[in-house]
């Protein structure tokens, strides 16, 4: 498996081609008056087709506040959103609900994968939400053997969690989040509960999964050592996108 | 929904507690409620079986069929009703009688009548009667001679009637005369001459019940219904059941509603990933309120086999009878209970921020 050269320079530049994200001058704010807190201050970022981008800061940062917002789980205060071409800016709570169900990819920090469904039965969760039926629950169920073989987990899809191991079931994660073809996927994390070895291993197949779908992603992180993976980084602090981090703030953390 | 069921068939020990709470629940109700039944059917019979429009009372006899007599000149007066069409007298003896080949004496009600009610053939000859068939679990049987009261007067037994019992005793469906002679030699303190019956039954159209107590000055008219509800202890035993019945339901509910609580707050992670990955609080809580649903219905059908159980194991003299109406208010008052309880979590399933699963290692 190919690894492209690290990138850990702030670069917030539009990518060129297609966006699968594109946040334009975007703000979060919590509170009002004396306790108004900007968690996002005027942030701009673009994240190109198939371009995998590594969002690296210290907790609290605003890293998170940003990837809810890009994801659909929060409104943005202020500025526009749009996510594989659709403008999430003005949506309502159940459009959001919509939106997120078809058009974007969530892996989760600690995988939370349903515990009484099998590998394969949580990789069908997306389709139930949808409301799936008939011929379109037969495509569901072909479709989820189809993404489980390519994750290298045929033989484990009638397993549940508890019997699967960290990897596999970060594994299981990636394949619901890829299971109706998002034009972004967001990774909040993604490795934080695994070691090293499996981290960087789960960095290795969330790339080549991205890769072979030309799928774009925004990984969450705060571990250095795996920034690699990812085409672009882009640094996050108190909110401020690109700016550089406080001395020693990354390794403490 | 799916995912509801599906956690019900993978987890049921996760249900388990919630099931055999609301099992024992429902067979406590389905119990309550067919003591209730019975104590009501056993008391109303003769009266709700009558096949009449109102009943007359005397005015003085407040409502009760034992303090009312009226007299052919009353009688006369309500026949001249217009509207009225039928008329017949009607009367009732609690007594003891001994049954052939029987140490205990057996409860029967003497009923004197004109107008059959429902189920009850024409009078039999003097000297004989129809029996309720609930005198067979004191030893009656059919052509059996029955010496009632103290005076043991004899009654023969013609045949077989249903529901027709009378404050708890096997009802004796005989002529007034019959009657009147067994009150005479049995409760001579209470001596009905000749003529004398102690209410009417009135078959008729219009309002009969104040054209009636118009035309008489002299008497009180119910409709059956209203008769029904007079008889002593009846309206009582309706009422301080049915105060038990919805006060266990309040419990029920109370269960429910705690248990979805901790179930929805334990779940709070999970509801936050899947509302993340595009569930809509309205599935999550329809699931919640199938999840009730299901445990309702099942504890339902075990308190229901624990009842019918109960019921084939209780000796004959306890008045439990499992109505198939009790059994469906009882399953409607459950799964109402289950859907209710399981709404209080709707607020907290509501209040779920779907962000809430970015950022948590929970």
């Amino acid at each position: 498996m190919t690894t492209p050269p690290a990138d850990t320079v702030a670069d917030t530049a539009p990518a060129a081609g297609p966006a699968a994200l594109e946040l334009a001058d975007v703000r979060k704010v919590y509170g009002a008056g004396d306790t108004e807190i900007v968690a996002v201050d005027h942030a701009t970022l673009r994240v190109g087709d198939g371009e995998i981008v590594a969002l690296l800061g210290p907790s609290g940062s605003g890293k998170t506040t940003l990837l809810s917002i890009a994801g659909g789980l929060l409104s943005a205060t202020q500025g526009r959103v749009v996510v594989g071409g659709e403008d999430i800016t003005g949506h309502s709570a159940a459009e959001l609900t919509d939106f997120r169900r078809s058009k974007v990819g969530f892996v989760f920090q600690s995988v939370n994968l349903v515990p009484f469904l099998t590998a394969e039965e949580n990789l069908l969760v997306v389709s139930e939400l949808s409301g799936a039926r008939g011929g379109a629950r037969k495509q569901a169920k072909a479709r989820a053997k189809e993404l489980l073989g390519e994750l290298g987990l045929a033989h484990r899809a009638g397993n549940l969690p508890a019997q699967l191991s960290g990897g596999e079931r970060q594994r299981v994660a990636i394949g619901r989040a890829l299971f109706n073809g998002p034009a972004l996927v967001l990774f909040d994390e993604p490795t934080s509960a695994l070691d090293t070895k499996i981290g960087e291993q789960v960095m290795e197949l969330i790339q080549a999964e991205m890769r072979s779908r030309h799928t774009a992603a925004v990984i969450v992180t705060h571990d250095t050592r795996m920034t690699h993976y990812a085409d672009r980084t882009v640094r996050i602090v108190d909110g401020v996108l690109g700016a550089e981090p406080v001395e020693g703030d990354l390794a403490a953390h | 929904m799916g995912l509801a069921t599906t956690e019900l068939r993978r987890r049921p020990g996760r249900f388990a507690v919630a099931t055999v709470v609301l099992t024992f629940f429902s067979l406590l109700l389905l119990l309550l409620g067919g003591l209730l039944d019975g104590l009501f059917l056993g008391s109303t019979g003769a009266i709700r079986a009558q096949d009449a429009d109102v009943i007359v009372y005397s005015s003085t006899a407040r409502d009760s069929f034992l303090r009312s007599r009226l007299g052919s000149d009353v009688r006369a007066e309500v026949e001249a009703v217009p509207g009225v069409a039928d008329v017949g007298g009607l009367g009732f003896t609690l007594l003891g009688a001994t049954v052939p080949g029987e140490n205990e004496l057996a409860d029967v009600a003497v009923a004197g009548y004109e107008l059959p009610p429902t189920g009850v053939p024409e009078p039999p000859p003097a000297g004989h009667a129809w029996a309720d068939r609930r005198l067979e679990d004191a030893g009656v049987s059919i052509g059996d001679t029955l010496l009632v009261g103290p005076s043991a007067t004899p009654i023969v037994v013609d045949g077989w009637v249903e529901d027709t019992n009378y404050l708890q005793q096997g009802a004796l469906w005989t002529t007034l005369d019959t009657w009147r002679t067994v009150q005479n030699a049995n409760r001579p303190d209470a001596f009905v001459p000749d003529g004398v019956v102690q209410v009417l039954v009135v078959r008729g159209d219009g309002d009969l019940a104040a054209s009636i107590d118009a035309a008489t000055g002299s008497t009180s008219t119910l409709s059956v219904d209203d008769a029904v509800y007079a008889l002593p202890g009846v309206a009582s035993q309706q009422s301080t059941f049915n105060a038990i019945i919805f006060a266990t339901l309040a419990v029920v509910l109370a269960v429910v509603a705690l248990f979805f609580s901790l179930l929805t707050l334990e779940r709070t992670g999970l509801y936050g990933v899947l509302k993340a990955i595009g569930a809509s609080t309205a599935r999550l809580f329809g699931g919640v309120v199938l999840q009730a649903v299901v445990v309702a219905l099942v504890a339902f059908v075990a308190g229901g086999l624990l009842a019918w159980a109960a019921d084939a194991a209780l000796p004959g003299g306890i008045p439990l009878q499992l109505t198939v109406s009790r059994y469906v208010f009882t399953f409607v008052a459950l799964i109402a209970a289950a859907v209710l309880g399981s709404a209080v979590s709707l607020r907290r399933v509501t209040r779920i921020d779907p962000a809430s699963a970015i950022g948590s290692a929970a």
